[in-house]
Formats: C-alpha cells, structure tokens, sequence
C-alpha cells in the first residue's frame, strides 16, 4: 500500500512540479497565453482543464484497452480520442447546463475553450504511451491539470504588473509576454531533482 | 498569377508562425534541434496540403453546423497516416518528435487554413495555401531550431559549428530558451516590418477567432467578467 501511494505522489509532483504541463511540456500554451489576464479567468479555466482530463481520461482509458486492443486497432487513437474529447466536452456542458445551473454559470464559458486544448489530448495520449494503469493514468491526469492551474494562475499575476510597465515597442504585446512566460519557466527548472529528493528516487 | 500568391504569402507576409501567431505549441516544443524542426515542419506541411484539399472537395457535402468535427476527424485521419508513414521509414524522427506528432491534430494552423481558407476556395488553390503555410512553418521552425541548436548544443543539424572551448549555453535547450527565442523573434519581426504590434493578445488578436470554439468562449468569458464588474459597481452605488 505504501508503494502504492508513493508512486502516486510520484506520479502527482511530477506533474505538477517538475514536468510541468505548459511550462516544460508546452501543451496548452493557446489559453495560457490568451486567458490568462486575469485571475478569475485563470482559476476558471485551470478547474474546468482540470475536471476534463480526468473525466476523459477516465473516458479513453477503458476505450482503448477493452475495444482498440483486441481489435488490433491501437493506430486509430488519435482519432477516437479527439473524438471522444470533442463529445465529451459537448456532454458536460449540457449536464451541468441542466442539472447545475449554478456550476455552469461559473465554468461554463470555458468548457468550449477545451476541445481545441492540446493539453488535453496530450494527456491522455501520454497516458497510453507511457503504460500508465488506471489509477495513475487518473492522478497522472489530475497532476497535469493542477499544474496548468498553478502556471495560469503565477502567470495571470506576473501580466498583472507587466500591464502596467513600459516596454519597448517592438516588444509589445505578444514578444514580452513570451519573454515573461520564459522566467516563470526558468523559475520552475528550480524544482528539477525535488520529486527525487523527497522519496529518494524512483 | 493569383495561384501563385496563394502560394507565396504563407511563407513570409501570413507566416503562420512568427506573423499571425499560431501553433504555438509544436514551435515551441520540437525546436531544440534543427532537424527536428525540418521532420516537424514536413508532417505537418503533408497534414495541410492533404486535409486542405479534402476539406475544399467536401466543402458543399458538410454540413455547417458539424464542420469543425468533421473537419478536425479529417485531420486527425491524415495525421494518422503521416505517424505510420513516419513509424515505418523514419523512426528516429518518430521518436524525436514523440507525443508532438499525434499532436498536429489540434494544431490550430491547420483548422484555422482549412476553415479560412479551404472551405471557400476550389482545391488547387486549397493545395497551393496549404504548400505555402506549410513551408512557412517550417521556415520559422527552422530558424527557431537552428538558433536554440547552435548556442543551446554547440552544433547544427547534429555538426559541430561552435569551437569546442565555447561552452554551450544551456538555457537556450531549455524550455524557458523557447519561450525567449519565440518572443524575441517575434519582435524582430515586427521591428522589421516596422509593424504596429497588435495590442490584443490571445484570442482576441487571434486570426481564427471566427472560426475557432476558444474564441466563442473567451469573449463570453470577456463579457461575463466586465458584466460581473458592472454588478459590482452598481451594488457600491447603492450602498
């Protein structure tokens, strides 16, 4: 048991912390640069990200290993997967349109941000590929989501005060945002080594 | 000669890289080497020409209301193919790219060419935009790729160019070094250019907004963060 969950916690600090999804895996970098302006919007979409790749992990896992395996069909992944994703993201919004008015209010208008959100293909692609089972594939999932959440939310503070700063004009808008969102990189290159350190390797 | 013009503005005018900004992801992520900016930059110049070509085939058979699925279903075939393709006759460059390479399937250059441009125009011209766009992009992958390579590794396209008592800067390998080439490669456009920067960033700058389901949420996103301010304010007015 206890093996278990240090892989777990493995699985989830790695995610989070050293390999993080935008800030070293570059996955999702569209709605971390466009939506990250202000913190509510960054929490919004960092929890519907979040809730998404679980549920299609938990959605693609099962497909793949009890319909594409034993029909020799594991190629077409991507495709079912997409798919899968992009009816997915259709179904929970008209659930909780329905039946959770409340929730809906709050993350609804970033449930159509995701379908186009590499983020979430990449990860339950990476599930796949790296031969999680089940149970890690979900904390893989939720790891990944989390750290998105934490870069969009550093982020949306670091433009708050670049707002206000005077840059030079070709540098404007776009340019300087890629230059900020490399220090924050930077800064999480510090974690590397500290997943290793705290259970004392893999 | 309108052919041809198809062809030439997706290389330098409409670089979908460093001009209109997309597919950002692939740009930064594979560009750690120069060649693996060239396997990238082909995959996805196949994926453009091919999906641009059927799109612009099947342009009256789809219906409206399900193009963006249907379309993204078309893609992700070809991107299926180019990946075997791949697997089988090139398997370094298949490892190289890993996970990017299934990736091309939401990269929002090809959605947003094949809902700008392929579902409105005959399929030579589709054939010609996407040949155009493709190299581009791969240009821009190239120029990205060589100078991370060179002051990241010292080498390029795996040959030692930098003497060897020069220490490479590993910075430029790292994922904040893309970040910081992108941005300043950006800049250098515009400074070229002498283009006025677009203020907006994100979606609503972004070229593909009409087409695209982020940007229908990011201005109601938009809207309803000023509407809830409006509240705010009239709840302090009553107080």
């Amino acid at each position: 048991m206890g093996d278990i969950a240090k892989s777990m916690m493995i699985i989830l600090l790695t995610g989070i912390l050293t390999d993080n999804f935008v800030l070293s895996k570059f996955l999702g970098i569209c709605p971390f640069l466009g939506v990250s302006k202000t913190t509510s919007g960054s929490l919004g979409m960092g929890v519907a990200v979040t809730a998404v790749m679980a549920l299609a992990t938990a959605a693609t896992y099962p497909l793949y290993y009890f319909f594409l395996v034993p029909m020799g069909l594991e190629y077409l992944n991507t495709i079912l997967f997409i798919l899968i994703i992009a009816l997915f993201v259709q179904l929970v919004e008209m659930i909780l349109r329905k039946y959770v008015p409340s929730l809906y209010k709050a993350l609804g208008v970033y449930l159509p941000l995701i379908t186009t959100n590499c983020a979430v293909l990449g990860v339950t692609l990476l599930n796949i590929d790296e031969g999680y089972n089940f149970g890690e594939s979900l904390v893989n999932s939720i790891g990944a989501g989390l750290g998105f959440l934490i870069a969009m939310l550093i982020f949306s503070g670091v433009r708050g005060r670049l707002e206000k700063c005077r840059v030079p004009k070709t540098f404007e808008g776009m340019p300087i945002t890629l230059v900020a969102a490399s220090i924050v990189s930077l800064s999480f290159v510090g974690f590397g080594g500290l997943v290793d350190g705290l259970f004392g390797g893999v | 000669m309108s052919y041809m013009k198809e062809f030439t503005k997706g290389l330098i005018k409409e670089n979908p890289t460093l001009v209109t900004l997309l597919g950002m992801c692939p740009t930064l992520a594979i560009t750690t080497m120069a060649s693996n900016a060239i396997g990238m930059g082909a995959a996805a110049t196949f994926v453009l020409i091919c999906s641009n070509v059927v799109i612009s085939l099947l342009k009256k058979v789809i219906p409206k209301a399900v193009r963006l699925p249907s379309y993204i279903v078309i893609i992700a075939g070809f991107v299926t193919l180019i990946q075997l393709i791949l697997q089988a006759f090139l398997p370094a460059i298949y490892d190289a790219l890993g996970i990017y390479l299934p990736l091309i399937t939401v990269n929002c250059i090809i959605l947003g060419r094949a809902e700008m441009f392929a579902s409105k125009n005959n399929p030579a011209a589709a054939a010609l935009d996407g040949a155009g766009m493709g190299i581009g992009f791969t240009l821009a992958l190239l120029c990205m790729g060589s100078i991370r390579e060179i002051f990241g590794s010292g080498t390029w396209f795996g040959i030692q160019v930098c003497p060897n008592f020069m220490e490479p800067m590993t910075l430029f390998i790292l994922p904040a070094g893309g970040f910081f080439v992108l941005g300043c490669l950006i800049a250098l456009v515009n400074k070229i250019a002498n283009r006025q920067p677009p203020k907006a960033t994100g979606c609503a700058a972004c070229p593909n907004r009409e087409g695209c389901p982020s940007a229908a949420g990011e201005t109601a996103a938009a809207e309803k963060i000023s509407e809830k301010a409006a509240e705010a304010d009239k709840k302090e007015e009553n107080k």
